[in-house]
């Protein structure tokens, strides 16, 4: 499979999370979208929940979709931090399959609580029983989530849903809601082991 | 065979206004006159005009050329004409000579009406808030309600900025391109070192150089000389000239021996053959000069406070003289105003002058951005 044909899977099994997503989103809001791809997330939410969002997106041919897309979005690095947003600015600031791609989670994690009231943070979980698998027999685990081989994936902080939620609490975040999914089905038994995507909604304490 | 992405052969035309212009420096402008050019149709809304504004030595002749033989067409061609970016076919474009401007607007070439006399070093210091108001009466004399867009780079920009705070219910887009909400103390000191070979030049003659019958050459020169260097980026002039010796080896003189020094003085020979040297020091004070956010205490957002247009702001990496940084400051008093604004840090490595390069992924943003603007 070649990158475009791995975007397209991804942005297609993005559809499903954008739906929980928007769950997640009251009418109106505002909305910061980290690493908004061609933005097709705003633009379901701008017709479904009337929401004022902006993208942010650091590559040039995703800014430029977005842009056609008639998406508002501001091009610079995550890498950088958010010191362009105030404190507090927005009603929720997601970030949708990117983390696993950040160098600096600790960091953007925090940056996302300050400017947002709220945070949406969804990742592939690599405790995915397929992935342990894959592990198993002794290979780098590839997936539908997880499209790339390990010497050209932009995926560096790969994590499962226990680690995250370990991470939530030593770091002082407040999970306010979690949801796992597998082909789009919420996952209720063994999250960790069953589940292939990890959607949280989270808040400062 | 002709160019059918060019506006074509153009011609400038002028308007005259007779109501009093008052200037930020209290000085009154009784009567004055603007030098334009436009490319396109106006349609029958008027809804479809996007008005340019110019930057340190720019004027009205933006696109096209005045005849078959020019060498060179109007300063953003690249950017303006049938299927470029900014669409002719869809756009009714104005491009202007702002006041104090030395290409047929009134300015310190043009004659002072009070004493028939040419204005020289009398014609008032101008400010960005100025040519907007003198650009909107532009605008009223063309029949022009409201812009569909206002357009500018670098000072320009400034223009762009200040018409969304001085005319927000004129304007439904302004596109701010390589720009700043004001100046740093750096560029201030660039602005000043130009300036200091102007006015030192024995030439200069405080500015009545006309009534000398001379001209400020050897300064106007050496401001432009610094200003190309500014303009640049390291790498570009290192990738253009490098060390590169025009003859080939050192000849242990003063002469021309850097291929960088041919450069720049072919630069500022030509420039100041062409320039004049009271407009260039107004162009100048009024970059200086430009800072919004002092009418509210240093806050920016407060200052776009009344802005209502959508923004497009767009930088460049290599722009040392006017960074991305500074853009981005701009960038987040829109945010916290929560009006709709875009942003792009072009890669190029061309410095301040990127913003008047054809690079394709700058173009596809202006394109981009513009089809999205209804007319």
């Amino acid at each position: 499979m070649g990158n475009l044909e791995k975007n397209i899977a991804i942005n297609a099994e993005n559809r499903a999370d954008f739906d929980r997503i928007a769950n997640w989103i009251s009418p109106n809001a505002k909305v910061l979208d980290l690493g908004c791809g061609d933005g097709s997330l705003l633009t379901q939410l701008r017709k479904t929940h009337k929401i004022h969002g902006y993208g942010v997106e650091k590559d040039d041919s995703n800014w430029l979709k977005a842009m056609n897309n008639g998406v508002d979005v501001i091009q610079m690095d995550l890498e950088s931090g958010l010191s362009g947003f105030e404190a507090q600015s927005f009603d929720v600031v997601i970030l949708s399959q990117t983390l696993q791609a950040v160098l600096n989670t600790e960091a953007i994690i925090h940056e996302m609580l300050r400017v947002g009231r709220e945070a949406i943070v969804t990742f592939p979980n690599f405790g995915y029983w397929r992935h342990r698998k894959q592990l198993m027999v002794g290979q780098m685990p590839v997936s539908k989530n997880l499209p790339y081989q390990w010497y050209d994936t932009p995926n560096v902080h790969l994590c499962t849903i226990k680690d995250f939620d370990e991470f939530c609490r030593k770091g002082n975040i407040v999970i306010e809601e979690r949801l796992v999914l597998t082909d789009k089905e919420e996952v209720h038994f063994m999250p960790n082991l069953m589940g292939s995507l990890a959607m949280y909604r989270l808040r400062s304490k | 065979m002709s160019d059918t992405s060019s506006v074509g052969i153009v011609a400038p035309k002028t308007a005259h206004f007779n109501e009093p212009l008052q200037l930020k420096s209290g000085q009154v402008l009784s009567q004055y006159h603007l030098v334009y050019e436009t490319y396109g149709e106006l349609n029958a809304d008027k809804s479809n005009a996007v008005m340019i504004c110019h930057a340190l030595s720019g004027h009205h002749h933006v696109a096209g050329k005045h005849s078959e033989d020019d060498k060179y067409p109007g300063w953003w061609d690249n950017l303006i004409g049938p299927g470029k970016p900014l669409d002719t076919n869809k756009f009714f474009v104005i491009g202007l000579n702002n006041l104090g401007g030395c290409h047929g607007s009134s300015g310190p070439l043009s004659t002072n009406p009070a004493t028939d006399k040419t204005w020289g070093a009398d014609f008032p210091i101008v400010t960005v808030e100025d040519w907007v108001n003198s650009q909107a009466r532009l605008a009223d004399y063309l029949g022009i309600k409201q812009l569909a867009a206002i357009l500018g780079g670098s000072l320009g920009g400034m223009q762009a900025l200040h018409w969304s705070i001085s005319y927000p219910e004129r304007i439904r887009h302004a596109l701010v391109i390589a720009s700043a909400p004001n100046l740093t103390a750096q560029n201030i000191a660039f602005n000043e070192v130009a300036r200091q070979a102007i006015i030192t030049d024995p030439d200069f003659y405080e500015g009545r150089y006309y009534d000398h019958g001379v001209l400020p050459r050897r300064g106007l020169r050496i401001a432009r000389m610094l200003g190309h260097i500014t303009y640049l980026s390291d790498d570009a002039m290192g990738e253009k000239f490098g060390r590169k010796l025009r003859d080939g080896k050192i000849k242990y003189s003063f002469d021309v021996e850097f291929e960088m020094e041919s450069y720049l003085r072919y630069q500022g020979d030509k420039f100041a053959g062409d320039f004049d040297a009271n407009t260039y020091l107004r162009m100048t004070r009024a970059l200086d000069y430009f800072d919004p956010a002092a009418q509210t205490g240093g806050d920016l957002s407060a200052a776009l406070s009344k802005a209502t247009a959508d923004f497009l702001v767009v930088s460049f990496t290599s722009d040392w003289r006017f960074s991305p940084a500074r853009s981005r400051e701009i960038v987040k008093a829109l945010l916290e105003n929560e009006l709709s604004v875009s942003y792009a840090e072009v890669t190029a490595d061309h410095g301040h002058d990127a913003f008047l390069m054809p690079d394709k992924h700058y173009h596809d943003i202006m394109r981009a951005y513009f089809a999205k603007i209804e007319v």
